[in-house]
């Protein structure tokens, strides 16, 4: 299908899954409410989805067609419930408070999809590259809307990063700016959904540029016809 | 219906939105007025921060649209909708409350869907809706109407509360005999009373009531009443959702009235306390995210007041006029595609 640098590109940028293809939208708009929360999802989803690619990509030639997707769905649950216990055991915290997001990330389209649309096509290698492009676009994304939503929502960065890091990380929470009041849409749901919009007109807004600054392709010579006959 | 023939030459006149918005905003103005002397300084302080803010931002945002930005900015209606975040918003909140609210009507609610005349949402209302939703202490927190408590804050003292985020309490603690500023309205009083086992009778004595009606509340809203009769008699507006929702929230409040005194607020009250006159006659008739034809108007007006007393009845906040408004934009297309006029001439096949 392509080089590395095209899979790399497709999935930070061209064909990313949270800001293109909008997979994955549920842990998307629940769990980033901070920025650790969404660091911490998205890592797991990118741990289940190389998982996944490489296993998908080695059985695919003995799987028979008709029962491919139920094969892919196990593979992923099983790597899913073993992110899951070893995120109880080492980050109990972040365990608590993803809570259900975890588990489902079984049912996050993006993994499926890449195992349809890709893993199932390619070699061993391009597929686990192919995972790790998809998992860290979606984590940016993660990233960028939990950054936004924290310092939107409570003033703060890195808050809770100890639930996640261990108990060294509690010094990283940067503090914006100190608020009596939390701004309560941008932690709910529905100022996810806003500023997954704004994210998007942005990405908008910088394809555009780039189309700009691109330089027009060279105009086809047009074929003049040449007189072969003189009027006299 | 009269037809009346004039010979020729017949004189057109363009109204202009201008002109429209510049005169909805003083058939507005009594009321505002009216509130300015309830709740002191700072009502009049949020108004004049709104409108200021929501030029601005228009001006901000037409030019990031590289759109021209006189014409547009002069046609007023951001002006309007800064009023009627400030209106809507209590006197003493701070700042910031009317200028997330305002910034985020302006520039989400009204600009992203395209400008005037695109926005499905009434700008005003999801500013408040948003507002009550992620500030819900600011914006519950309502000054006690004069005449019902000691809360004359001197024009420094609110604009210490507004700007500086100076608690009212801090201002006002030396003063003796000094029992609070803030009161619950009128509808936030009979809904605490109610849950808490009282009967209407037994909430109605409650120090923000006096004969029946919320102090402040119920002048408030005969004033906006006045504005909205000079609407109609302008005829900036007519008449059929206005009426239509004062009908519809009159004859549910009658119903649950008659069924259980005890327990339901009577149909006057429900009229005269909340927002129920500014936003018959402002919100609800805003052209752009109404219904159009008259049926539909009737609808549209009719279905505000069935849900607003839903929501204040049986739902979880006081007042509901900015829920039940969004709600019935959301539904204006879909009565619109309804209820299509008949062409004239037609008859309705058998």
């Amino acid at each position: 299908m392509s080089n590395y640098r095209d899979i790399a590109w497709q999935g930070l940028w061209k064909n990313n899954p949270g800001l293109v293809q909008l997979l994955g939208l549920c842990p998307l708009l629940a769990v980033t409410a901070t920025l650790t929360n969404a660091i911490g999802l998205g890592l797991a989803t990118l741990v289940v989805l190389v998982g996944s690619n490489i296993l998908v990509s080695l059985v695919r030639d003995y799987v028979p067609k008709e029962i491919r997707i139920p094969v892919f769905v196990m593979i992923i649950a099983a790597l899913v419930t073993c992110v899951q216990l070893l995120i109880n055991a080492y980050a109990y915290g972040l365990y608590l408070s993803l809570g259900i997001f975890l588990p489902l990330i079984v049912t996050n389209c993006v993994i499926i999809g890449r195992a349809e649309a890709f893993a199932s096509r390619n070699t061993v290698s391009k597929a686990a590259f192919d995972g790790l492009m998809m998992g860290l676009g979606f984590t940016l994304v993660l990233m960028m809307l939990g950054a936004c939503r924290e310092i939107l929502g409570q003033g703060t960065l890195f808050d809770g990063a100890n639930l996640l890091l261990g108990e060294w990380a509690a010094d990283l929470t940067i503090h914006f700016w100190q608020v009596d009041t939390n701004f309560l849409l941008a932690m709910l749901p529905p100022g996810a959904f806003i500023a997954m919009g704004f994210l998007i007109a942005a990405k908008n807004i910088i394809d555009d540029k780039i189309a700009a600054h691109r330089p027009a392709p060279e105009p086809e010579q047009a074929v003049t016809r040449v007189r072969i006959t003189k009027v006299s | 219906m009269a037809f009346k023939l004039a010979s020729s030459p017949h004189i057109n006149t363009s109204v202009q939105t201008s002109t429209i918005m510049l005169k909805v905003m003083a058939c507005a103005l009594p009321g505002v007025m009216v509130q300015c002397y309830f709740f002191g300084w700072g009502a009049i302080i949020q108004v004049l921060l709104s409108i200021a803010v929501a030029m601005a931002t228009e001006a901000a945002v037409l030019s990031l649209r590289k759109r021209p930005v006189w014409p547009t900015l002069s046609d007023n209606s951001a002006a309007l909708t800064g009023l009627l975040v400030g209106v809507a918003i209590p006197a003493l909140a701070p700042w910031w409350v009317s200028v997330i609210g305002v910034v985020f009507a302006i520039l989400v609610v009204k600009h992203l869907y395209g400008g005037l005349g695109n926005n499905i949402f009434n700008p005003a209302m999801a500013a408040y809706v948003m507002l009550l939703i992620s500030f819900p202490l600011q914006m519950t927190t309502w000054v006690a109407p004069a005449g019902a408590a000691l809360n004359d804050v001197s024009l420094l003292a609110s604009l210490q509360i507004i700007f500086q985020g100076v608690s009212p309490a801090e201002v006002l603690a030396y003063r003796a005999g000094f029992d609070g500023m803030s009161m619950a309205t009128p509808l936030d009083a009979i809904k605490t009373s109610l849950s808490t086992g009282l009967t209407i009778n037994e909430a109605l004595e409650k120090p923000t009531f006096e004969n029946g009606f919320g102090i402040g509340w119920v002048w408030i809203n005969v004033a906006y009443l006045f504005g909205g009769l000079c609407m109609l008699k302008l005829k900036l507006i007519r008449w059929h959702i206005s009426g239509a929702v004062i009908f519809s929230l009159f004859v549910c409040a009658s119903i649950g009235y008659l069924l259980s005194p005890d327990t339901h607020t009577g149909p006057l009250l429900h009229l005269f306390s909340g927002a129920t006159m500014i936003a018959a006659f402002f919100i609800a008739t805003d052209p752009v995210t109404a219904a159009t034809s008259v049926k539909g108007r009737l609808l549209f007006g009719a279905l505000i007041g069935v849900l607003v007393y839903s929501i204040r009845s049986f739902g979880g906040y006081p007042d509901a006029f900015a829920f039940a408004i969004l709600l019935a934009n959301l539904c204006a297309p879909f009565i619109d595609y309804y209820v299509k006029p008949r062409a004239y001439g037609h008859r309705a096949s058998r």
